[in-house]
């Protein structure tokens, strides 16, 4: 099926993406967008975000067996504010929506989720009052996974898929859009409102 | 004398463990380049079977989506005739969409289907960017055509 076929090359340094940094020689040239996209692409902190079942297979997935860190993801951290992923690892209900809001807004930019499992996604099977029916609701999501709960090598395939879209992803094309110094008050507030 | 005892031996210890693991196989699994095995019943993406003479197996009675409990498949049914043959029942799915963002993979469609139509495959690489593109039409699931011989 034609669906698979591009991910072939993920993570074969050889072959050069666009967006990769290409090799010539003894010299480098590359963008210093291209250079902050790879640096962004290979050191993806994930937030610790548990939120039920998948929330095991994720901490499986940094276990000395599957072994997240060989994408630089190793460092799960526990502040927002030190974070660059959030990985939505479970069902997120209606009273922990906000809580996962403002944990987002805490996040500097640039910041990037991943909606691991059927719950966080959809909903799943829990299609009553009291779910989400889709994190995206309440946060932009930038990668999808399914599986309940999906497998270590399911969500490591999805932050390879991740680390794809951030090396081929429009990059910020001035100081003001790379957003280094967090959300001006402005911006804030409208997330507020 | 307490600096060794304090320090350098605490040290030489954990080395020691060190030493010990050096020999050893490496558990991690390089997973891009290097996959585990699987376990026979493991159930991910589904695949629409076919018979050996190429007509579908699925013959469009719902039971898959009446038996899943996350409500994620689709059947809309249609008429075989002598004409369009596609299975060899009365009807055939002309529709078979499944949401694959919602599905479970508990396994239950496959164990209500009839004919056995519908089976769970070991392929796991299934995230993505849009949640459009999760729904998995007939097409997609579809078992390509058996080769002729």
């Amino acid at each position: 099926m034609p669906k698979r076929v591009e991910t072939v090359t993920l993570h074969d340094s050889g072959t050069p993406v666009l967006g990769d940094v290409q090799k010539g020689g003894g010299v480098i040239l590359t963008s210093v967008d291209t250079l902050i996209s790879q640096a962004r692409a290979n050191s993806l902190w994930p937030l610790t975000f548990g939120l039920a079942c998948c929330a095991i297979e994720m901490m499986a997935t940094a276990t000395a067996r599957f072994d997240l860190a060989r994408f630089g993801s190793e460092a799960f951290r526990a502040t927002p504010r030190q974070a660059d992923v959030m990985i939505i690892a479970g069902r997120v209900s209606k009273k922990m929506a906000p809580v996962m809001r403002q944990i987002y807004d805490q996040m500097p930019e640039p910041k990037w989720v991943i909606s691991m499992g059927a719950c966080a996604s959809t909903g799943g099977v829990y299609n009553n009052y009291a779910i989400v029916q889709g994190a995206d609701q309440i946060v932009p999501v930038d990668v999808y996974v399914p599986g309940c709960p999906p497998s270590p090598d399911a969500l490591i395939y999805a932050v390879m898929k991740l680390q794809e879209k951030i090396k081929r992803g429009r990059n910020p094309q001035n100081w003001k859009e790379l957003k280094m110094f967090g959300n001006s008050p402005e911006q804030q507030e409208q997330v507020v409102a | 004398m307490g600096l060794l005892k304090e320090v350098a031996k605490p040290i030489m210890a954990g080395f020691g463990i060190t030493r010990r693991r050096i020999g050893q196989e490496k558990v991690t699994i390089s997973y891009p380049e290097q996959r585990r095995e699987q376990f026979p019943r493991t159930r991910w993406r589904h695949v629409l079977t076919r018979y050996e003479s190429g007509l579908e197996r699925c013959i469009g009675c719902s039971l898959c989506a009446g038996a899943c409990p996350a409500r994620c498949i689709y059947v809309e049914a249609a008429e075989n005739t002598d004409e369009a043959r596609f299975s060899p029942g009365e009807r055939y799915a002309v529709r078979y969409e499944i949401n694959m963002i919602r599905c479970i993979f508990c396994g239950f469609c496959q164990e209500a289907c009839p004919t056995g139509a519908i089976v769970l495959r070991n392929d796991f690489e299934l995230a993505n960017y849009k949640r459009e593109d999760f729904i998995y039409t007939k097409e997609m699931l579809l078992q390509p055509m058996p080769a002729r011989s």
